[in-house]
């Protein structure tokens, strides 16, 4: 059954595989530096790679857009944005997955009742924006060394050749590795909330829900590529835009570079660590990132002026395909529910319980004027109530959302057994013992679980354990003891 | 890969030596000649027509394998093209070398100095060209400094054979008017392959601003 849901993912992942694998090897197979075969296979096993790997940091930024909380909303996402990448691609207007996809859970948000996390959004769009920018930047820089250092170490044309094949590959498969990385959050990241399935053991591996869906979905943009990628890389390699191998080769280091930039947590934390710069880890559109790289080597050739066409269709394309996206994906989620009875949300509930009002009286908010155990049906009738008082300013939606927001977490002796199963690998003994003394406990909102958790954690002195790692451990428990359906 | 590579690279440097030797075996073919030393002009003869076979051989193979491994995509049809050019020059030199042997030309003693000058020039601008194919194969930019010394050799060819020509017109010591074209036509063929030198110069200068990525 839950195939069937996750089929229109898996149509996504197809045609991404078709269409984006070309951005990475569209020149080395047109150009035949590379065969196709050797193409597909190591683009292939790389995008299946980063996606299990390295897939979840772009998927939690679409999260925190919107997490589709129910399986039929997340296949009706998931089609919708499939269905608007076919259509313009039809009507031969630039088309992007990522933006696809974000257009859509912002529609289903709409009809949802959910509110859009703008600050999110912005960062979403933001991203879009910087990506081709970043990977002009990189392929002038790109550029600039490998002249110099030919310049500088001549290296003869037959010589040549076989390096710039043999980096084709290595960078193809880089590139592949951080296409699966950044672009699954597009194919699977909608079904991340709404379909957790069982941790599985392999040869000794265990592979946790979001592993197994990201496998799924790489596995299905692997297809695309053995099934449909070989004429489009055809169109990319001979037609549209005719580049040196050498110059294809600084162009896909250079979308790679940016579309890893936008995908590993392990950089976006170093960075941090180190008082840089961090991207904001979204899923960006990798054929944006190759016409940037291409104007980037076109601005520094001189000869070619900037087609200020091809620019305007890619910013048109930032604004019209999610609009676009999100009415298709409204539309049908009605249709869905409305025709065909299928939940496509899990209504979430608000209230001004105890611990909510408390720890909303931290944020400057007058706790007496809250009314106790108040409850809202959804995020859009808590947002019109806000908005109606004049004691609760707009400025803090945001806070109100996330304490009031009702959930439900049960520590029953069941689930605790499949916890210490599932935990035995990864957590430390006292760790999990510290967990089990949770028995019997409920928690009706998420962050005051998190919160106790953080507080227990810390408390079983476990030293040089970075922030990342204990996030994931608690993330890991807040599904785990989650009831609520 | 680079093995097969390295070996592809020493077929190119064969070539390239092959038609080097162009130059000083041409010279040396018409100096035994005009020394009437017949037996070693044969010799030379032979040896022009044994480099020209081989340097078919090895470029034959050079395309076939550039083909086959389908090696250098984007300039693979320019490398061959210059390939064929300077093998012109070697089918050049054997063509001449065998015309002094089939026509047998009477040349005045007075121009045998002059006709052993053109050839020297010529076989300059050989030496000149097969070094700039050599730096364009090895990617540096030096090449470029070698097409103006190729500019010059033929210049300098193109001067000696107008020289020669005139004097030959002019020359009331033959009589024969026939004799006179045919000084000219040797005069010519001789000049003819620092032509062709500069051909492959001109196509060098343009190759080597396409290959800047």
């Amino acid at each position: 059954m839950i195939l069937i849901y996750l089929s229109s993912g898996l149509f996504l992942g197809w045609s991404l595989g078709a269409n984006d694998a070309s951005n990475i090897f569209g020149t080395a197979v047109g150009t035949r530096m590379v065969k196709f075969r050797t193409a597909a296979l190591i683009a292939s096993v790389f995008v299946i790679l980063g996606a299990v790997l390295s897939g979840s940091g772009a998927t939690r930024t679409l999260g925190k857009l919107g997490s589709v909380n129910a399986l039929g909303g997340a296949f009706m996402v998931a089609l919708a944005a499939g269905f608007s990448v076919f259509w313009m691609t039809r009507l031969k207007l630039p088309v992007s997955t990522s933006q696809a996809i974000v257009g859509a859970i912002v529609g289903w948000n709409f009809f949802a009742g959910m509110l859009t996390d703008y600050s999110s959004l912005a960062k979403i769009v933001f991203s879009w924006v910087l990506s081709p920018v970043l990977a002009a930047i990189f392929a002038i820089l790109i550029y600039l060394l490998v002249k110099k250092l030919l310049r500088l170490f001549p290296i003869s044309l037959l010589r040549l050749d076989v390096y710039t094949r043999a980096a084709l590959i290595i960078v193809g498969a880089f590139g592949a590795y951080s296409l699966g990385a950044n672009n699954i959050a597009n194919v699977m990241g909608v079904f991340v909330p709404a379909a957790p399935l069982d941790t599985i053991t392999i040869f000794g591996i265990k592979f946790t829900s979001i592993q197994q869906l990201f496998f799924i979905g790489s596995v299905a943009i692997a297809s695309g590529i053995f099934t449909y990628s070989y004429k489009v890389m055809q169109t990319v390699g001979n037609k549209v835009v005719k580049l040196t191998p050498l110059s294809a080769l600084v162009i896909v280091l250079a979308e790679s570079l940016v579309l890893f930039l936008f995908a590993s947590e392990g950089l976006h934390d170093w960075l941090i660590a180190h008082n840089l710069p961090a991207l904001p880890l979204v899923p960006v559109s990798s054929s944006q990132l190759v016409v940037g790289g291409v104007i980037g080597i076109g601005i520094i050739q001189g000869g070619k002026t900037i087609k200020y066409r091809i620019v305007g269709k890619i910013t048109s394309g930032w604004v019209i395909t999610p609009l676009i996206s999100a009415i298709i994906a409204f539309i049908s989620l009605f249709f869905l529910k409305n025709v065909f009875e299928i939940k496509v949300y899990e209504p979430v509930a608000y209230q001004f319980s105890k611990p909510a009002i408390k720890r909303l009286s931290n944020q400057n908010i007058d706790k007496d004027k809250l009314a106790l155990n108040q409850r809202f049906e959804n995020a859009l009738s808590l947002k019109k109530y806000i908005h109606q008082t004049n004691y609760l300013a707009d400025s803090s939606l945001d806070e109100i959302v996330k304490f009031t927001r009702l959930d439900s977490f049960y520590f029953s002796a069941q689930k605790l057994n499949i916890f210490n199963q599932e935990a035995a690998d990864w957590f430390s003994t006292p760790e999990i013992k510290t967990i089990n003394n949770l028995q019997g406990e409920e928690f009706v909102h998420e962050w005051r679980l998190k919160q106790r958790l953080r507080k227990i954690l810390d408390d079983s002195k476990r030293k040089g354990e970075n922030y990342r790692k204990l996030a994931k451990k608690i993330d890991f428990v807040v599904e785990t003891f989650r009831t609520a359906e | 890969m680079l093995k097969k590579t390295k070996q592809l690279e020493r077929k190119v440097n064969n070539f390239m030596d092959i038609v080097n030797e162009t130059g000083p075996t041409l010279l040396l073919g018409i100096k035994a000649y005009f020394k009437g030393d017949m037996d070693k002009f044969y010799e030379l003869s032979d040896k022009m027509v044994k480099l020209e076979n081989r340097a078919d051989e090895i470029k034959r193979n050079i395309e076939s394998e550039l083909y086959e491994r389908t090696l250098i995509p984007e300039s693979r049809s320019d490398v061959l093209s210059l390939l064929e050019a300077l093998d012109d020059i070697v089918d050049r030199g054997k063509e001449t070398i065998q015309e002094f042997d089939m026509e047998i030309p009477q040349i005045s003693p007075r121009y045998h100095e002059g006709f052993l000058n053109l050839t020297e020039l010529s076989a300059n601008a050989i030496d000149q060209v097969v070094k700039a194919a050599r730096n364009f194969f090895n990617n540096s930019v030096e090449s470029r400094h070698y097409f103006a010394k190729v500019y010059y050799w033929e210049k300098e060819a193109d001067r000696e054979s107008g020289r020669l020509i005139k004097k030959i017109f002019r020359d009331e010591r033959i009589e024969d008017l026939s004799c006179k074209f045919h000084h000219r036509s040797f005069v010519e063929r001789l000049d003819r392959v620092a032509d062709i030198a500069e051909d492959i110069a001109d196509k060098l200068s343009i190759l080597s601003i396409k290959r800047s990525i």
